[in-house]
């Protein structure tokens, strides 16, 4: 196991490796650079300019600098955000993202789990169908129409909440609260799903009447044996969830203030800001990797079927 | 059945516990502390930076103008420099040196600002190897600057020089007679050279931070907040009455409205279109001109629209009236010149909505009723309010030129760098001035100059451009840019003006003083005080 772990870990290298080089020349094609504005400064100072963050190198001598540098965990400095670098904003905004990122998919997972357990082990009754509505909208009312939904109603309407900020700033934790519902509505929805169609189908196996047959309490049976196996899904389900929440959240971060990565990754997009875009795809690919590879290890100890050699 | 209810919600309540463990610390300490008079700035985006030189936006210009002074600062009612770093001056009588006379005052650390420390930091500012975005603008005025920014000269050749201790001299290329409202202009700034050298780029940190404003740095959360305190060695502290600043940099502009509606924000500086209505019915909102037009320009080398008649027809076509009213909504004035309002200076009429006299041109360049005339492209940046203009403007000449034309948007980066390069036929385009004279809407349609991705050129407009830069102050000289601009506009329609921006601020003034709406809407912070 231990080996397979090591193997899978350096696996990961040429993984990013390829996703470092492409979106580094993928962002030197789109047109633009980082120093365009409405007046672009006339030629000698955009000369000056080039000549301070080496853009005048030619590009592969900028591409072999550049993966010296994070190879040594340098990320450079922003070409627009210049009073800091692209480590002190990772660093800064990562956690935040983290954090609720977390919060949402445990809001998903409590709620999502319940409700689908529930729905499958009352099927066709009035729960089910409101647990199944309640995850139809989920799925299909976009972010940037629930979060504003939200705030209009506990912030402006009912003077509840304030209408964004962060657990740092002036109103304190209780801001997480809407961006975290807000984020948890799509994964709750599928983790609803998920769980009540493996459960009924786990329900009508033939383990399952076998163990009825036994005549063990439908409690029992419940808890030692479908529960276990209808999970399946959705914990395969969890790892890319949490990754697609995290690097996902930027419209969420955007509506309710919160300072996360996702909003410097769309900002520095926008600015062509180039080392500040590598530095949030590498920490995104990243998460994405090793949440895929996690999601396989978690899988080895509850499915007795797989192993890893 | 219960049981299993209790199972699960352990699980799940499991998975949440280890991300939820820490919430009750941090509450508590922060919500308590209430400040007096603590005025919260809805402020748009993140700011890139907080050193003067490197600053190029309108987010980071609020917070220059509390934290930093230059030579002089602006009035809070009308925006005209008055005495600030510098308590007077003297001009020379051709109105090309000015001579300053510092008042003695020190950062707030304590170290004395001299004649030297503005020597030093304006050559800071134009030293190429600083790469200042806003390099071109000192560049514009300053003898030598441009030399020595471009590395074709030495330091020396830069017509600023340290007479004694709290004596300054300024020499200009010429005359300027607007140089003194450029001077509260972050790229005129004196930054303390002292701590610069100590931190490097650091020295914007909270900790390190040292300035000369009314206002000092108190705390930079990146994507959160920005707070300023009240600084004790500025010179004329007992004016700022405001006891804490708070710059929320925001993405979303329905966040920042619904913000000041909740009474979390003081002052939201723009309202986002669709709130316009129910914005205009308030009193506290503020809609005042701006010192800024929003055109289309053409592209004056592509054939058809290197025809005048062509581009006169265009701008003669369609009813900026109902555009403003019924599309822009924000008070906006309808433009048929480049040049906004401004005092003194008489001004353009253009060539307003005249359709029958437009067929005529259209028919005469050979497009009778639009026959023949190829289908062309508007591009804009992606944005909603672009966007609906952008569609009014199709509808309008297809109605009335029987003109057929295709929208086209492109991100902000991509859009820049087509229309810089002229790979457009008809382009959406703004510009707010820098300063409050005419030149700084027509100096950058001379031949060859950045701005003019439409490629106009007309010799005798470069040449008026030119001679009123090295005019004295007045009505002279005005008639020059007056005369440039006629060509512009009336003779040639190199641009296409559409209407003069407005500002929609949204701030009490019943609970806050010294805030007034003026056309460069910039609202010091140093004068506003709560009632």
């Amino acid at each position: 196991m231990t080996k397979y772990i090591i193997r899978r870990l350096i696996g990961l290298i040429p993984t990013l490796f390829i996703v470092v080089t492409i979106s580094f020349f993928l962002i030197r094609i789109a047109p633009g650079g980082p120093f365009d504005a409405e007046r672009r400064p006339p030629e000698q100072v955009m000369q000056n300019i080039e000549a301070k963050f080496n853009l005048n190198a030619p590009l592969h001598m900028q591409y072999l600098r550049y993966m010296g540098d994070i190879v040594r965990g340098d990320l450079g400095p922003s070409f627009r955000y210049q009073d800091h670098d692209v480590n002190f904003y990772i660093a800064n905004s990562l956690p935040n993202s983290l954090l609720l990122g977390f919060i949402a998919l445990g809001l998903a997972l409590l709620v999502g789990v319940n409700a689908g357990v529930l729905s499958a082990l009352n099927q066709n009754s009035w729960i089910d169908y409101v647990a199944m509505a309640i995850a139809i909208i989920g799925i299909t009312v976009p972010l940037f129409v629930i979060g504003p939904v939200l705030m209009y109603f506990f912030a402006l309407r009912w003077d509840l909440l304030p209408t964004s900020g962060w657990i740092t700033g002036r109103y304190g934790w209780i801001t997480i609260l809407m961006p975290a519902i807000t984020l948890s509505m799509q994964p709750f929805a599928t983790i609803a799903r998920l769980s009540r169609a493996s459960m009924l189908e786990m329900l009508r196996s033939d383990f399952i009447r076998t163990a009825q047959s036994k005549g063990l309490r439908d409690s029992v049976i419940i808890r030692r044996h479908v529960l276990k196996g209808s999970l399946l899904p959705v914990v395969s389900y969890v790892g890319p969830a949490f990754a697609s929440i995290v690097t996902g959240s930027v419209v969420v971060e955007q509506i309710f203030r919160v300072p996360g990565l996702g909003r410097f990754f769309v900002q520095s997009a926008l600015n062509r800001d180039y080392t500040l875009i590598m530095g949030t795809v590498i920490v995104y690919s990243v998460i994405l990797v090793l949440m895929n590879f996690i999601v396989d290890i978690i899988y080895s100890f509850l499915d007795p079927r797989i192993t890893y050699k | 059945m219960r049981k299993l209810l209790v199972f699960l919600l352990m699980v799940s309540l499991a998975v949440t516990a280890f991300a939820g463990g820490q919430q009750d610390e941090g509450q508590t300490a922060e919500a308590a502390q209430e400040e007096p008079a603590e005025f919260i700035i809805v402020n748009g985006a993140e700011p890139e930076t907080l050193d003067p030189h490197l600053i190029s936006g309108v987010p980071e210009h609020r917070i220059y103008m509390s934290i930093f002074e230059g030579l002089t600062s602006y009035d809070p009612e009308t925006a005209e420099p008055v005495p600030g770093l510098a308590k007077s001056w003297d001009v020379s009588e051709d109105g090309t040196v000015y001579t300053f006379h510092l008042r003695e005052t020190t950062w707030s650390d304590g170290v004395p600002i001299t004649a030297q420390t503005v020597v030093d930091s304006w050559l800071r500012m134009l030293a190429p190897e600083t790469a200042a975005p806003y390099a071109w603008f000192p560049n514009m005025f300053i003898e030598g600057a441009a030399e020595y920014n471009a590395g074709d000269a030495g330091a020396d050749a830069v017509g600023i020089e340290a007479v004694d201790d709290y004596t300054f001299r300024l020499e200009l290329v010429g005359p300027l007679p607007y140089v003194l409202g450029a001077l509260p202009h972050y790229s005129f700034a004196v930054v303390p050279m002292h701590k610069i050298e100590e931190h490097g780029s650091a020295w914007t940190s909270p900790e390190n931070f040292v300035g000369n404003g009314p206002f000092t740095l108190e705390e930079w959360k990146p994507q959160q907040e920005i707070a300023v305190v009240p600084n004790d060695t500025y010179w004329d502290s007992e004016v700022v009455s405001l006891d804490r600043v708070v710059y929320l940099p925001i993405d979303d502009n329905n966040t920042g409205y619904n913000m000041y509606l909740n009474g979390e924000a003081d002052w939201m500086t723009t309202v986002p279109l669709d709130q316009m209505d129910s914005a205009k019915l308030r009193d506290d909102y503020h809609n005042a001109p701006y010192l800024g037009t929003y055109y289309y320009v053409v592209q004056t080398e592509k054939d058809p629209f290197d025809d005048t008649r062509v581009r006169k027809a265009l701008a003669m076509s369609f009813d900026r009236e109902t555009l403003v009213e019924k599309i822009t909504k924000g008070g906006q004035v309808p433009a048929t010149s480049m040049v906004p309002d401004m005092a003194g200076y008489p001004g353009v009429e253009g060539n307003g909505k005249n359709i029958e006299r437009a067929k005529e041109l259209l028919a005469e360049a050979g497009y009778p009723e639009g026959e023949g005339f190829p289908q062309f492209e508007i591009l804009y940046n992606t944005n909603e309010a672009h966007k609906k203009v952008a569609e009014y403007m199709q509808e309008q000449w297809a109605e009335n030129l029987g003109l057929e034309s295709e929208l086209v948007n492109q991100e902000w980066s991509t859009y820049l760098s087509n229309r810089r390069q002229g790979n457009f036929q008809i382009a959406r385009a703004g510009w707010i001035g820098d300063y409050q004279d005419p030149n700084t809407f027509l100096d950058m349609f001379i031949s060859g100059a950045a701005m003019n991705g439409g490629n106009f050129s007309n010799e005798r407009y470069d040449e008026l451009i030119h001679q009123a830069a090295r005019m004295p102050a007045g009505e002279k000289r005005f008639e020059v840019l007056q005369e440039a601009e006629s060509i512009f506009i009336e003779q040639e329609q190199g641009v296409i003006p559409i209407y003069h921006y407005t500002t929609n601020n949204m701030i009490d003034l019943d609970e806050w003083g010294g805030w007034y709406v003026n056309t460069m809407d910039y609202h010091p912070t140093k004068n506003i005080y709560k009632k």
